[in-house]
C-alpha cells in the first residue's frame, strides 16, 4: 500500500472518530424525550407558517399527459394480506362500501358505483415519496369536500380520519391485535375541503390496482405520499386525534414521522 | 489587549478587532446549524440515495446514485455519477457498521441519526433548517444596515484589479500582516460573497423546492429549478460545495494563524503582529 493511501486512510479514521462523537452525541440526545419534543417545535412552526401563507385554495401543480411517469413506484403495503380485503378483491370490490361516520349529521354508506356516479374531478399531479422521489400520474376521483357536504360535518368536528384495509407487516408486535396496527390517516378541514383533495378510484385511466390501492385511496396533493392513505375502508370525523392508535394521528406519525406532510 | 510593543516600533497598534459581536455569535451558531444540516440531510439522502433531472424520478437512469451489489469479492459499494461508475467500497455504498460490512450509502459516522431512522432525521433537519434561517435573516438585516457587506465583503475596484497576485501570494501560502491584515484578501472576498449570497440562498430554495406545499404558493421555484427532482439535485451538490468550502475554510485557518483566528473569532480580537519590512513604505 502507498504511503498516500495511507495517509487517505488514516484521514479517513480520523474523520470517523470527530464524526463519530458528534453523532453519538447527537443519538442521545434525541432519545430523550425532552430534546425530541424541542425538535418537534419546527414541524409546529412550518404547519403554522405554510397554514398562514399558503392559500387554503391554492392548486399543487399540474402536469400534462406527456408528464406522466412510465411506471409509477407503489411505496408502502402493495399487495395486502388482510383477510377482509382478500375477499373484496375475490368480488371485484362489488361488497364493497365506504362508510362515513363519527362526527357527521348521516352516515353515508356508499357502494364503488354510487361513489362513479358522483362529480368527479381528474388531475395530472406529481407525487412526492417522504424518501425523496417523485412520480407523475393521473388521478379520477370525488371531492372530499362532495362525500362531506352530503355527510354534514358536525360543528365539534376537527379531523378527517381515513381507516384503511391493510396491515403493513412490520407494523406490530407479536401478537398484537391487527386492528390496532392497521393504516390509517388524518387530515385537517382545510384541506378536506381543498379542491385537489379527492378519493380516487381510478388512475391513468384505469380503475386504481391492487399496488394503488384500490378500490379507494386519497390525493391529498401539497402533502407527501404517506399521507395519502390506500385501500380506504372508512373515513370518520373526529375532534381529537389523541384517542385513536398510537395518537399521533397515522400509521407512520405514531413511528415518528410528522404529521403535518407539507414538507 | 497583552502585548505592549516596544518604545521603538513603528507600530501603533497591533491588536485589531476583527470581528463584530453579531458576526462571531452568527458564525458559530451557522456552524452548529450547517454541521447537524449536513449530517442530517446524508440520513435523508440515505432513504434513496439516487439523484434525477427533472420533475420526476427516472429511477432506471438517475443523474447520481450509491448503491451496493454483491460479488465475487463480497458486498461492494458502487458511486454512479453521469453514468460512470466508482468503486466506493467501505465509504459509499457500503460500510463497515460494528465490525460487519453493511449496505448504506452514507455511513453511519457521518449521519444522524447514526442508524437508519429518515423519521428522526427529517426532526432533526427542519430543526435546525429553521434555525439556520433566522440567523441567516439576523445577519443579513445586520450587515446591510451596518455596511459590514460594503466595508469588508464587496471588493473594491483597485482590489479586484489585483487577482492575479492575489491568488500567487495565496498559493504560496503567504498571508499579510500589519495593516493589510486588517481587510479580508479578495479571495476570502469573492468566497464568502459566494457563500452568503449564493450557496447558502440556493440551499434554502431548493429545500423548499422540494416541499409539495411551497410547491402550491410558489410554483415559480420548480420553473427557476427545473423540477422537483433537479431541485433536489442541486440541493445535493450545494451542500457538497458548501461541505469542499468548509474544508478549504479549516485549512486556511490553520495555515495563517489557527489560535490568531480562533481568537478572533470568538474574542474579535486580532494580532496584526510585527509588520514585514516590505509592509512599512
Amino acid at each position: 500500500m502507498s504511503s498516500d493511501r495511507l495517509h487517505r486512510r488514516s484521514l479517513l479514521r480520523a474523520l470517523a472518530a470527530i464524526g463519530g462523537l458528534v453523532v453519538s452525541g447527537c443519538d442521545r440526545l434525541a432519545s430523550e424525550p425532552r430534546f425530541r419534543s424541542v425538535l418537534d417545535t419546527a414541524n409546529n412552526l412550518t404547519y403554522k407558517v405554510q397554514r398562514l401563507f399558503i392559500g387554503a385554495d391554492r392548486l399543487a401543480p399540474e402536469y400534462g399527459e406527456d408528464d406522466i411517469s412510465p411506471a409509477f413506484r407503489a411505496n408502502g403495503s402493495t399487495d395486502p394480506q388482510d383477510q377482509e380485503y382478500l375477499n373484496l378483491v375475490g368480488s371485484h370490490f362489488a361488497d364493497w362500501r365506504l362508510k362515513v361516520h363519527g362526527l357527521v349529521e348521516h352516515e353515508l354508506s356508499l357502494s364503488l358505483d354510487e361513489l362513479r356516479a358522483l362529480p368527479a374531478r381528474t388531475q395530472i399531479t406529481r407525487h412526492d415519496c417522504v424518501e425523496g422521489w417523485s412520480c407523475i400520474g393521473k388521478w379520477t376521483g370525488v371531492p372530499l369536500a362532495e362525500i362531506l357536504s352530503r355527510a354534514g360535518v358536525g360543528p365539534e368536528a376537527r379531523f378527517v380520519v381515513f381507516h384503511c384495509a391493510d396491515t403493513l407487516d412490520d407494523g406490530g408486535e407479536p401478537g398484537a391485535d391487527p386492528e390496532s396496527i392497521r393504516y390509517y390517516e388524518s387530515i385537517d378541514l382545510i384541506d378536506a375541503a381543498h379542491p385537489q383533495t379527492i378519493l380516487a378510484y381510478d388512475m391513468n385511466g384505469g380503475p386504481l390496482t391492487v399496488r394503488h390501492g384500490a378500490p379507494l385511496r386519497l390525493r391529498l396533493e401539497r402533502q407527501l405520499g404517506y399521507k395519502m392513505a390506500k385501500y380506504i375502508m372508512r373515513i370518520e370525523l373526529v375532534q381529537r386525534l389523541a384517542d385513536l392508535h398510537g395518537g399521533r394521528g397515522g400509521y407512520w406519525e405514531d413511528r415518528g414521522y410528522e404529521w403535518y406532510a407539507g414538507i | 489587549m497583552a502585548a505592549v510593543p516596544p518604545p521603538d516600533s513603528p507600530v501603533a497598534e497591533r491588536w485589531y478587532r476583527r470581528h463584530a459581536g453579531l458576526v462571531r455569535v452568527t458564525h458559530w451558531i451557522n456552524v452548529v446549524c450547517f454541521t447537524l444540516l449536513l449530517m442530517s440531510g446524508l440520513q435523508i439522502f440515505n432513504a434513496h440515495p439516487a439523484l434525477y433531472v427533472g420533475e420526476r424520478s427516472d429511477f432506471d437512469h438517475p443523474t447520481m446514485s450509491i448503491r451496493a451489489h454483491l460479488s465475487e469479492n463480497g458486498l461492494v459499494g458502487e458511486t454512479l455519477i453521469l453514468g460512470h461508475s466508482f468503486d466506493t467500497t467501505g465509504v459509499l455504498g457500503t460500510s463497515n457498521e460494528d465490525g460487519q460490512i453493511s449496505q448504506r450509502a452514507f455511513p453511519s459516522w457521518i449521519t444522524i441519526p447514526s442508524n437508519q431512522d429518515l423519521a428522526t432525521g427529517r426532526r432533526w433537519h427542519f430543526f435546525f433548517a429553521w434555525l439556520l434561517v433566522l440567523n441567516g435573516l439576523v445577519y443579513l438585516a445586520w450587515g446591510g444596515a451596518s455596511r459590514h457587506f460594503d466595508r469588508d465583503l464587496f471588493p473594491s475596484g483597485v482590489e479586484l484589479g489585483h487577482i492575479g497576485r492575489e491568488v500567487l501570494e495565496h498559493l504560496r501560502l503567504r498571508f499579510p500582516r500589519g495593516e493589510a491584515a486588517k481587510r479580508y484578501n479578495l479571495l476570502q472576498q469573492l468566497t464568502y460573497l459566494l457563500v452568503v449570497f449564493v450557496l447558502f440562498p440556493l440551499m434554502i430554495l431548493t429545500g423548499l423546492t422540494m416541499s409539495p406545499g411551497i410547491d402550491s404558493a410558489v410554483p415559480q421555484l420548480l420553473t427557476l429549478f427545473g423540477g422537483r427532482q433537479t431541485g433536489r439535485l442541486i440541493h445535493f451538490a450545494a451542500a457538497s460545495g458548501l461541505a469542499l468550502f468548509v474544508i478549504v475554510h479549516l485549512v486556511m485557518v490553520l495555515v495563517s494563524g489557527a489560535w490568531n483566528n480562533l481568537r478572533s473569532m470568538i474574542t474579535g480580537w486580532y494580532d496584526l503582529g510585527q509588520p514585514r519590512t516590505t509592509d512599512v513604505q
